[in-house]
């Protein structure tokens, strides 16, 4: 196989994740919803009572919803990334993975373009969450932010994508999703920098903000909050392409046919 | 045998944890032959075609699609064959052209190439006035037929179907029984087909028996039935898998 037929393999299926996408109005409009009621209810309720000071890399202070804004774009993110780790389950229930997976193309390559189409897709609802917020919320950002916003997002993309790549390798059935809810997306978010930032964390449960100092997820919010600054934050960098590498290792390993899931369950 | 087979697999085993599911298998398929590989439901035929496709590794025994080892050149044997799986694997919000242009992108195939092979595919599976329509709105035969012109787009040399006529009505069930054998025929492609129904064996057929596991007889249906020491092959059917 040349580079091309490997290029060709990855917009396939970039392709095929967008039209499923546009399939799914409902999954579009609660991707944009969800984040939308955190920054009307929740930030209009707790921005008199949680003040943020300046901190990095804020120039001034700045309003609650602002604060909050790349938590949410995160947010939006690792929902995404459930989601598609959600649906290769159903595809493997429902069959289409072994369309996938008989394809004659590297096993690795074939779950990156997956990821990658699923990255692809949540940069769109996050464009256009943004749009939302500013329409209706004024809520902006430096005009390059946006710009430098983008490989940030396909990075920390990758790194939530990866996470629902390796739950998928593991999740038996369907029926067990829930779980993934109470257990995964939930304490990510709540033990991260995306509602509130670490020196407050410390000030309230120093424990809890070590935990919230070494949640990937952290480092995913604060890329994204330093790219729309126009600043690029090099811990939060490696930490999110560390993950990602690891993440991703495992989800090969977890769907290697000799040691993987399918192995294992005897189900394919 | 390996080098001009189309499917050559010779003691091959396999377990689920401990329990053995294949034991010692080896059959072949040769060049542009239609082979039935019959067996009642949990003889196995399924998770030996996960182990041909590679879904499963296995660790006894060997397999070899028109002389490529398998388990050293899994991908150059995994473009060699098309296959259709027992579970329907179409996406049914898509329509038969977008799930098709998938299958091709899957395979590597540039656009134009892509463009003229459904073509093909879908004149030869009849479909061609569907192509726009979408999976869910098709019967079970047309989706059947829909999964045989996807496994032959890439052009393989051996087509694999596990049981493609389950759940469908008589009349679907043979008109896809006689497109894969026409094919078979003017092709020259290497057919695997996997079935429970002996009314899908016909006489020139290359048949494997395969029972709990195992290959109880193999050869041409008469000597199959000759080998059995009966009278039809309903009843050599019925004393080699002891029902």
């Amino acid at each position: 196989m040349t580079p091309v037929q490997y290029l060709r393999c990855l917009l396939g299926i970039v392709v095929r994740e967008g039209l499923r996408f546009t399939h799914q109005r409902e999954r579009f409009i609660s991707s944009l919803v969800r984040p939308l009621l955190w920054l009307v209810i929740f930030a209009a309720g707790f921005r008199n009572v949680l003040g943020v000071s300046m901190i990095e890399p804020y120039d001034t202070y700045v309003l609650y919803e602002v604060f909050i804004t790349p938590g949410l774009i995160a947010m939006i993110q690792l929902f995404n990334g459930m989601q598609s780790s959600l649906s290769m389950v159903y595809d493997r229930e429902m069959g289409s993975m072994r369309t996938l997976l008989i394809s004659p193309f590297p096993r690795w390559w074939l779950l990156f373009s997956k990821l990658l189409a699923g990255v692809a897709v949540s940069v769109v609802q996050v464009y256009v969450f943004l749009i939302v917020s500013y329409l209706l919320l004024d809520i902006s950002m430096p005009p390059m932010g946006y710009v430098y916003l983008l490989p940030a997002l396909f990075l920390t993309g990758l790194m939530l994508g990866a996470m629902g790549l390796v739950l998928s390798s593991f999740i038996k059935q369907l029926e067990n999703f829930a779980g993934v809810m109470n257990f995964v997306i939930f304490p990510l978010f709540f033990t991260s920098t995306a509602l509130y930032p670490l020196w407050r964390m410390k000030d309230a449960n120093p424990w809890l903000a070590d935990i919230c100092a070494v949640n990937p997820f952290t480092h995913a919010v604060e890329l994204i909050r330093f790219a729309l600054y126009e600043r690029l934050n090099v811990e939060a960098l490696a930490v999110v392409v560390g993950t990602f590498l690891v993440l991703m290792a495992a989800a090969v390993w977890g769907y290697d046919p000799s040691i993987g899931f399918l192995q294992r369950k005897g189900d394919a | 045998m390996t080098g001009t087979a189309a499917l050559a697999i010779s003691g091959l085993s396999y377990a689920y944890g401990t329990r053995t599911v294949l034991k010692d298998v080896g059959l072949t398929v040769p060049q542009g032959g239609f082979a039935v590989l019959l067996g009642p439901n949990g003889a196995g035929k399924t998770t030996l075609f996960s182990l041909i496709t590679q879904l499963f590794a296995f660790r006894k025994g060997s397999i070899f699609i028109h002389g490529v080892d398998v388990s050293k050149h899994p991908l150059a044997a995994l473009g060699l064959i098309g296959v259709v799986f027992q579970q329907p694997t179409l996406d049914l919000d898509l329509t038969i052209d977008q799930n098709l242009k998938y299958h091709a992108a899957l395979h590597g195939m540039p656009g134009k190439v892509a463009k003229d092979r459904i073509a093909q595919a879908l004149e030869r599976v009849d479909l061609t006035a569907e192509r726009a329509t979408v999976v869910r709105k098709l019967s079970g035969g047309q989706r059947r037929r829909v999964e045989i012109g996807r496994a032959l787009i890439h052009n393989p040399r051996f087509l694999l179907l596990d049981e493609p006529t389950v759940g469908l009505d008589i009349a679907s069930r043979k008109s896809i029984l006689t497109h894969v054998r026409a094919l078979c025929r003017d092709t020259g492609l290497g057919v695997l087909w996997a079935t429970h129904l002996l009314d899908e064996v016909e006489g020139d057929d290359h048949l494997i028996v395969l029972d709990k596991g195992e290959v109880k007889a193999a050869g041409s249906v008469d000597q199959v039935i000759l080998a059995s020491g009966t009278q039809n092959l309903g009843a050599a059917f019925s004393s080699l898998v002891g029902s």
